[in-house]
């Protein structure tokens, strides 16, 4: 705030730059406090399980002198405060502990899974932009007309769907009675192994190593997936830039350009929705993240080896360690997202300055 | 318009606006409110499926033809007929009456997750609008850190944690559910709180509690009423997905999450397994946010 003050009003052009840094920094402190939060969060959850942590490491077949010594061994006899500095430190090492199951280290695992998800979700995010924001535009335009009905009901009904069941549906029709896709699991068996790894992201790997056949193969796999996801994300992005588009069209400027002759489409595309571009980033990032709400329940319908399907093979398993691992990680992933979305505003949307 | 004496009597009482009394005025509002929804076809039509769900879940031993609880494992798997109108499961269960007492679970989970988080959703964001300050800092920070989550993740965290099983179900949906609503109750009660009438009450010598019950709260229920709505929705959508995942309510229980989960394994052979449940879950979880919205044009057109 003291950059603010000091700054000279008559220079508005050089204060503009420091005082959007002084909100930068204003943001990391929210974020900072945020990440404590989030970790407070799983830390309480890690100790609201019923399952006695020093049995789970020793059994149950142990004596009172070794449950005593891993006990203390553990930080248990430790107060609460010292045992959630120990897990923060933990946690910013990037030890979440070991996983029951794969018997690795999580971050390890997250390591492994985390790049499918993402690949899953960025997919499904631009098909959601690329269908939502036009249908969107399109809808406040012709507001009223049958356009904007089918646009309210196509994305009412992708706020209701069950993401899960629309995801089984597709399977059966798809793949159970018309053969068109797989049913499930990122490429096919035979496929395994061709491709070299360098970024974990199969279809970006297939397409660097040139294997185009794999190329196919990854994108026969991710399409029914991410347009399930897409549609759900591309309900809530029409719905907002159909509102968004609303309240530009009622603006004075749109009448001007109308008074000057312009035409509908330059109106509509160079003028109105110049204005709702950076709230619109906004709302990707948002839908962004409630697609990785998404992701979990698809990417257990269709086998697909990412976050979601690691988190609810942990959940099934009662492994804790990866389960709140997985938890966190989506957390401090929205974190970032809404940050760095935030971030962009500031810096390109000169009324915020 | 040839309608009935005494109807159209009341119609007449209802609709005028020469109040002989407070009820009378109470009763045009909620009168006009009733007329708009019944304009909406849309709206009407997600009030009486909810209507339908109410009616159905309260009289479900009377509508289901079958026992849903009942195995009879010579006649699993059988496909839709006269009999079992959706076939029948695994263990020979009628899906229908299976269908029907699942509308218990649903709103059972929806009113319960609703009831909690209204008002702790309500104190937490009011207190923080009212009072302002660190109170307002501290308390919308905390809001923040759950609203950071996606909100399925949080529920999937905490029903782990506390172990399946319907309630625990409930408790984990409404850790999530309640910090939109904390968000608009101190939004709507910004908008009042340096209104006259409040600071009125103040000079009065009215207490916090006093003001926040008597004064805001009427102010601020319309729109929180509509996002409760709304927010049935997601809560039936949740809930869904806890059951698919198999945290939420536990067999013999009927759920339509965990049914359309356990019709998955007979996918090829018995599509009516997974389909039917699905389909109510998403014909009941439109209703809601058809009347939701119809509910916004009428009682809160501000944030329309």
């Amino acid at each position: 705030m003291s950059i603010i003050q000091t700054s000279e009003p008559s220079a508005p052009r050089k204060s503009a730059l420091p005082k959007a840094a002084g909100k930068v920094a204003t943001s990391f402190v929210v974020i900072l406090t945020t990440l404590l939060g989030l970790m407070m969060i799983t830390f309480t959850v890690g100790r609201m399980v019923p399952a006695d942590p020093v049995i789970a490491v020793i059994g149950d077949q142990a004596d009172q002198a070794t449950y005593d010594r891993v006990y203390k061994e553990m930080g248990l006899d430790r107060p609460i405060y010292v045992q959630f500095a120990g897990y923060l430190s933990d946690v910013v090492r990037l030890d979440f502990g070991q996983s029951i199951i794969t018997k690795q280290p999580v971050s390890t695992d997250l390591a492994r899974v985390f790049p499918a998800t993402i690949e899953l979700a960025t997919l499904a995010t631009i098909i959601g932009a690329g269908l939502g924001i036009p249908l969107g535009v399109i809808a406040a335009v012709r507001k009223g007309t049958w356009v904007d009905h089918v646009a309210r009901v196509v994305g009412l009904l992708g706020y209701s769907t069950p993401i899960f069941w629309l995801g089984t549906i597709v399977i059966l029709v798809f793949y159970a009675h018309l053969g068109a896709i797989p049913p499930g699991g990122r490429i096919y068996l035979y496929d395994e192994g061709i491709v070299q790894a360098r970024t974990n992201f199969i279809l970006i790997d297939a397409a660097l190593g040139g294997h185009w056949d794999v190329f196919r193969s990854a994108l026969h796999h991710i399409i029914a997936p991410a347009v399930i996801l897409g549609y759900a994300s591309m309900a809530y992005l029409s719905r907002m830039t159909r509102s968004f588009m609303l309240e530009q069209m009622r603006q004075e400027y749109i009448l001007t350009a109308r008074a000057k002759g312009l035409g509908q489409r330059p109106i509509v595309w160079r003028h109105a929705f110049r204005n709702i571009r950076v709230q619109l980033l906004t709302v990707i990032a948002l839908a962004y993240c409630g697609l990785l709400d998404g992701t979990v329940l698809i990417e257990t319908v269709f086998a697909w080896p990412g976050l979601g399907s690691y988190l609810t093979s942990a959940l099934f398993f009662a492994d804790m360690n990866a389960v709140l691992g997985s938890v966190l990680l989506i957390g401090i992933i929205s974190i970032a997202i809404n940050l760095l979305s935030d971030i962009v505003y500031r810096f390109i949307d000169p009324r915020t300055r | 318009m040839a309608k009935s004496g005494t109807f159209s009597n009341l119609h007449d009482w209802l609709i005028s606006e020469d109040f002989t009394s407070a009820r009378q005025a109470r009763l045009h509002t909620v009168y006009l409110g009733w007329l708009s929804l019944v304009a909406n076809p849309l709206a009407f039509a997600g009030f009486a499926v909810v209507l339908l769900l109410v009616i159905v879940a309260a009289f479900a031993p009377m509508i289901a033809i079958h026992d849903p609880f009942a195995q009879d494992f010579a006649m699993a798997l059988q496909a839709p007929s006269a009999a079992h109108w959706f076939g029948t499961d695994e263990f020979g269960r009628d899906v229908f009456s299976r269908l029907i007492y699942g509308a218990r679970t649903t709103l059972y989970i929806t009113i319960l997750v609703t009831v909690i988080v209204a008002p702790i959703g309500f104190v937490i964001g009011a207190t923080a609008g009212y009072l302002g300050g660190w109170v307002d800092v501290v308390l919308m920070r905390i809001t923040d850190i759950f609203l950071s989550f996606p909100s399925l993740v949080l529920a999937l965290a905490f029903s782990a944690a506390l172990g399946p099983g319907i309630e625990n179900a409930v408790i984990a949906i409404a850790l999530t559910v309640w910090p939109p609503i904390a968000r608009l109750a101190r939004a709507e009660t910004l908008t009042f709180r340096n209104a006259d009438f409040v600071i009125a009450a103040e000079l009065q010598g009215a207490g916090t509690g006093r003001i926040l019950l008597r004064h805001i709260v009427p102010l601020c229920a319309p729109s929180i009423i509509v996002r409760l709505t709304l927010n049935m929705s997601s809560i039936i959508l949740t809930a869904a997905g806890l059951g698919f995942l198999g945290l939420g309510a536990q067999p013999p229980m009927a759920e339509w999450g965990a049914m359309a989960a356990s019709g998955r394994q007979y996918l090829l052979d018995a599509w009516w397994l997974t389909t039917v449940p699905g389909i109510a879950i998403l014909t009941v979880s439109l209703a809601f946010n058809l009347l939701g919205d119809g509910l916004r044009d009428i009682m809160d057109p501000r944030n329309g």
